[in-house]
């Protein structure tokens, strides 16, 4: 398959896989089962660092292994692989059925489980292919990394540009194929000031990489990138002589980037399906939601609309197919604050006997899949940004995830941002420091008082969403309005 | 022997044929052939077999490097073709990259081995076992099991290997809804009788979250945290808190301490037990690691984890670290406290089995929050009254592990860190549980 303007990795991520020889010489040897497929996955991944005007030593990744699956009856086996030879796939062949036999009439299925035959392709859109070398990597961080020592109280600031390309193929015994081919681009920059014993650190897209999508180097044109060494240093110096947030009942507008957090641990990881079956209650937890809930449960106010998108294209985690073959569809998973679907793949919504969304996905070639929540958005309403901060008497608007921490069911939340500004008679005031709120997930969903709209609208996500056992760290994406809550438990820092 | 040691090794010596005049090489080699078995509601979830082995290159010409990480297949000839490749690749990009000012390796080669070979189960033996020991029980959870390795070699003539089989199976018996026991089994000779009395004891214990479930207010309590709970508590100090370039930088969570301006108990006492733990005793640079490196010493600041880059970045000794500069084999030491004892010197108060979800609400001043989990209890006058249910603490490290920490278990447990994302974790702990005077309680 020809790779358009996928600028240096070409030579790389084609050079020794034909994904069309791949799937015929596995179906070759793929035994009589119920259900056998390969899923192969090849990672190209560069990231390039410059931390206080030095160069930190480029990092490249090439990865490529298989998945096998075959099921016999109820029990499902999975073997993985980096020898793509016959001989390697023929042994994981082996092995997976294996497991599928030993766990034939013990598994957690009911019944024999099925799986679709997935056709077709997908591919990330790049506007705008990512050519720059590592040299011009290096230089374009290096200008915004001169840019933020401009105070003798900044003590590091770090900028690093980090670009995937993963191709992707799912064949069938049956003949079943689908080809899908990702291009990620995640810029980040942060400054740390100190002084008097106090620190403070702002980041530019997100702590911890929250500005990342589907794209090339259009995504670094429209992310704001450049200037950000300045800006982001000056904000964290502001930070440096703010006061701290104060303690209190306050109502408060989350900006997207605290929004993508905020729905990402108490909506999407609740209504993961595999979580509310059970499987996830020795690791990632269980759910308060329950399967009878779906249809009827008020989760907030009916200002509240979320979507599992995998169609936004820019968005982070977009796709054709799922990687049991499922293909994907926009749903909304609550409508008018009704709980309507849940995040589940095919193999979920059998044991559950409803329907949820294509989403069972593995972090590579090495894990199984397992369902997740991919794109996972809030719709816009019709406020403007001033409409919210002006409906506020006395409130605090809070920008930039720095602190998660949930319940194992998803309920009681406490979460920090880097950024946080006093809202007085409608309007924004002084910058406070360290704030932090707490709250019950199904409680404070109830307090969505006003929706931003699409003019409010940021694309985040983050690339370390942890679940499964074994673990898996996988990319999501949150798009999301900035939004207002009323009544809410703010706290500031220790000092 | 027929791992992947003579393997690694022949291709490095490939790849050093190779090298032109001034190259340097260094390759750090991470393995494993797991299996990994998934139950939940005492049925089988997922069964997964994995071989995955990756090589990440370093080529160095004077002052610059460039880095590769790629996948290894097994098959000799594949695999020297991907080194010499990845060779050439490195070598392209070289001379267009800035030199490195903190460049720091081994030149003195060294060479070590460490194969510890175990007694692991067949997969259909160890399925049987624990489907037989939970049955009619709703028991979740994953067993890994199978040779993991870690390995360092370069074109100066390191020749580092680490090879350890183990089997762990990391799981829980629900009572209902969030209401469980937790336990493990960490082994490199599997018992099969062993693991049967395991889960059964854990039955056992089911009998006590059974019980009516108790909500307490939030404010202050009286707590011992179990060691499973404390090694959650003392793993978010690894979280940039010991790391040199973190404490140089202002960004430790452990900041305070390592500027003098605070102190811990003097019953807490912190290191890495590089001797006594599972992680190899080399780096990715070619260094050797001391057998223990002191963290912190009667609650004093006694020393941090050092890489190589930040040793040459700062002017100090580099002490094996990793990138990250984090702990792999964390010792906290015992106590005086018998753990017999522990009820009766609680009284009333909250006995923590399992903390979950931790993170900083501040952390320049060492605040931390998390959730309660698992196996947590209310105890009144030395008896266990009722399950607790799941409670937020926020709290100080300066108080929990400083003005507020009574004392530490005489006992200790040793647990393997059960990470497995990207690969199986050879982190460990020695950890006792602690008794504190005090714990906020705020949701």
């Amino acid at each position: 398959m020809p790779h358009e303007g996928d600028g240096p990795f070409i030579a790389v991520a084609t050079r020794d896989s034909d994904f069309d020889s791949l799937a015929s010489r596995f179906r070759a040897l793929a035994p009589a089962a119920d259900y056998c497929a390969v899923r192969v996955v090849e990672q190209v991944a560069q990231t390039v660092s410059v931390r206080q005007d030095v160069c930190e030593p480029p990092q490249t990744m090439i990865d490529r292994g298989a998945m096998v699956s075959v099921f016999d009856g109820d029990g499902i086996g999975y073997a993985a692989t980096s020898d793509l030879s016959d001989a390697g796939l023929a042994a994981a062949i082996d092995r997976a059925r294996q497991w599928a036999r030993r766990s034939r009439r013990r598994s957690v299925f009911t019944a024999e489980p099925q799986l679709p035959s997935a056709h077709g392709a997908y591919r990330s859109p790049t506007g705008r292919p990512m050519t720059l070398s590592k040299a011009e990597r290096i230089e374009l961080l290096m200008r915004e990394s001169r840019a933020c020592h401009r105070d003798p109280r900044i003590v590091d600031w770090a900028a690093s540009l980090w670009t995937t390309q993963v191709r992707q193929l799912l064949a069938t015994a049956e003949g079943g194929a689908a080809q899908q081919e990702f291009n990620y681009t995640v810029p980040s920059l942060h400054v740390t000031a100190f002084a008097d014993g106090l620190t403070q650190t702002r980041s530019w897209g997100g702590r911890g990489n929250g500005f990342c999508q589907q794209g090339g180097a259009e995504v670094l044109d429209r992310s704001g990138f450049v200037g950000s060494g300045a800006t982001t240093a000056e904000e964290a110096l502001q930070l440096l002589a703010a006061p701290n947030c104060p303690s209190g009942r306050f109502d408060i507008v989350l900006m997207p980037d605290q929004m993508m957090l905020q729905i990402h641990e108490s909506i999407g990881h609740p209504l993961e399906l595999d979580r509310i079956l059970g499987d996830e209650r020795n690791y990632a937890g269980t759910s308060f939601v329950t399967l009878d809930m779906f249809g009827r449960y008020r989760y907030g106010s009916e200002l509240l609309n979320v979507t599992y998108d995998p169609t936004r294209r820019e968005e982070f985690a977009s796709f054709a197919f799922d990687d049991d073959g499922g293909a994907a569809h926009r749903e909304y998973l609550i409508r008018d604050g009704v709980l309507l679907r849940p995040l589940g793949g095919e193999l979920s919504q059998q044991r559950a006997s409803m329907p949820g969304v294509a989403t069972t996905r593995a972090c590579s070639w090495n894990r199984p899949p397992i369902d997740r929540m991919s794109n996972l958005n809030i719709e816009p309403g019709s406020a403007t940004l001033d409409e919210l901060v002006g409906s506020i008497e006395d409130g605090i608007l809070m920008k930039t995830n720095v602190s998660w921490s949930i319940d194992d069911s998803r309920n009681k939340f406490q979460f920090g941002c880097e950024w946080g500004q006093r809202i007085r008679d409608g309007r924004l005031a002084e910058v406070v420091r360290n704030p932090n709120y707490r709250g019950v997930s199904a409680t404070f969903w109830r307090s969505l008082a006003m929706v931003g709209n699409e003019g409010t609208v940021e694309v985040m996500g983050t690339p370390y969403c942890g679940k499964g056992e074994p673990n898996q760290a996988i990319k999501v994406g949150h798009a999301s309005p900035a939004c207002k809550f009323s009544g809410i438990d703010v706290f500031g820092a220790e000092r | 022997m027929s791992g992947p040691m003579q393997p690694f090794f022949e291709l490095v010596d490939v790849a050093t044929a190779s090298l032109r005049n001034g190259e340097v090489l260094l390759a750090d080699f991470v393995g494993e052939e797991s299996d990994f078995v998934r139950f939940n509601r005492s049925r089988v979830r997922q069964a997964t077999s994995i071989k995955q082995a990756h090589a990440t290159l370093t080529l160095i010409d004077g002052r610059r490097r460039n880095v590769l990480t790629i996948s290894l297949t097994g098959v000799p000839a594949t695999d020297r073709a991907a080194m010499a490749s990845a060779v050439a690749e490195l070598r392209t990009e070289l001379p267009s990259l800035p030199e490195d000012p903190y460049l720091l390796y081994s030149t003195e080669p060294s060479q070590s081995e460490r194969i510890e070979r175990g007694r692991l189960p067949a997969g259909e033996d160890a399925l049987d076992v624990v489907l037989s020991a939970a049955d009619g029980a709703d028991l979740v959870g994953i067993y890994a099991s199978g040779p993991m390795q870690r390995g360092f070699a370069s074109s100066l003539g390191h020749r580092h290997w680490h090879e350890v089989d183990s089997f762990h199976f990391d799981w829980s018996l629900f009572h209902a809804a969030d209401k469980a026991v937790k336990s493990s089994y960490a082994t490199a000779r599997w018992d099969a009788d062993e693991l049967s009395r395991r889960i059964r004891a854990a039955r056992e214990q089911l009998t006590h979250v059974a019980r009516p479930a108790r909500t307490i207010e939030p404010g202050r309590y009286r707590t011992y945290l179990a060691p499973a709970a404390l090694d959650e508590l003392v793993w978010m100090l690894n979280w940039s808190g010991v790391s040199a370039k973190a404490q140089r930088t202002k960004t430790s969570c452990l900041q305070k301490l390592a500027d003098g301006e605070a102190q811990l108990s003097p019953r807490f006492t912190l290191r890495e037990n590089t001797a006594g733990g599972l992680a190899p005793a080399f780096d990715a640079a070619g260094f050797t690691k001391p057998p223990a490196i002191d963290i912190v010493a009667a609650g004093r600041h006694a020393g941090c984890m050092v890489s190589p880059r930040t040793a040459k970045e700062y002017g100090i000794p580099a002490n094996g670290a990793d990138e990250e500069e984090s702990l792999q084999s964390v010792d906290v030491a015992a106590g005086e406290l018998a753990t017999d004892a522990v009820l009766a010197e609680l009284g009333t108060g909250v006995y923590v089995g399992n903390l979950w979800y931790l993170n900083f609400s501040d952390r320049a001043q060492g605040r931390i929050t998390g959730m309660t989990r698992f196996a947590s209890f209310w105890v009144q006058d030395g008896a266990i009254v009722a399950p607790l249910n799941v409670m937020r603490f926020d709290d100080s490290v300066y108080r929990m592990l400083g003005t507020h920490l009574v004392d530490c278990t005489r006992e200790r447990d040793w647990i393997l860190n059960s990470s497995t994302y990207g690969r199986r974790s050879v982190e460990t702990s020695r950890m006792p549980g602690a008794l504190l005077s005090e714990l906020t309680y705020t949701l």
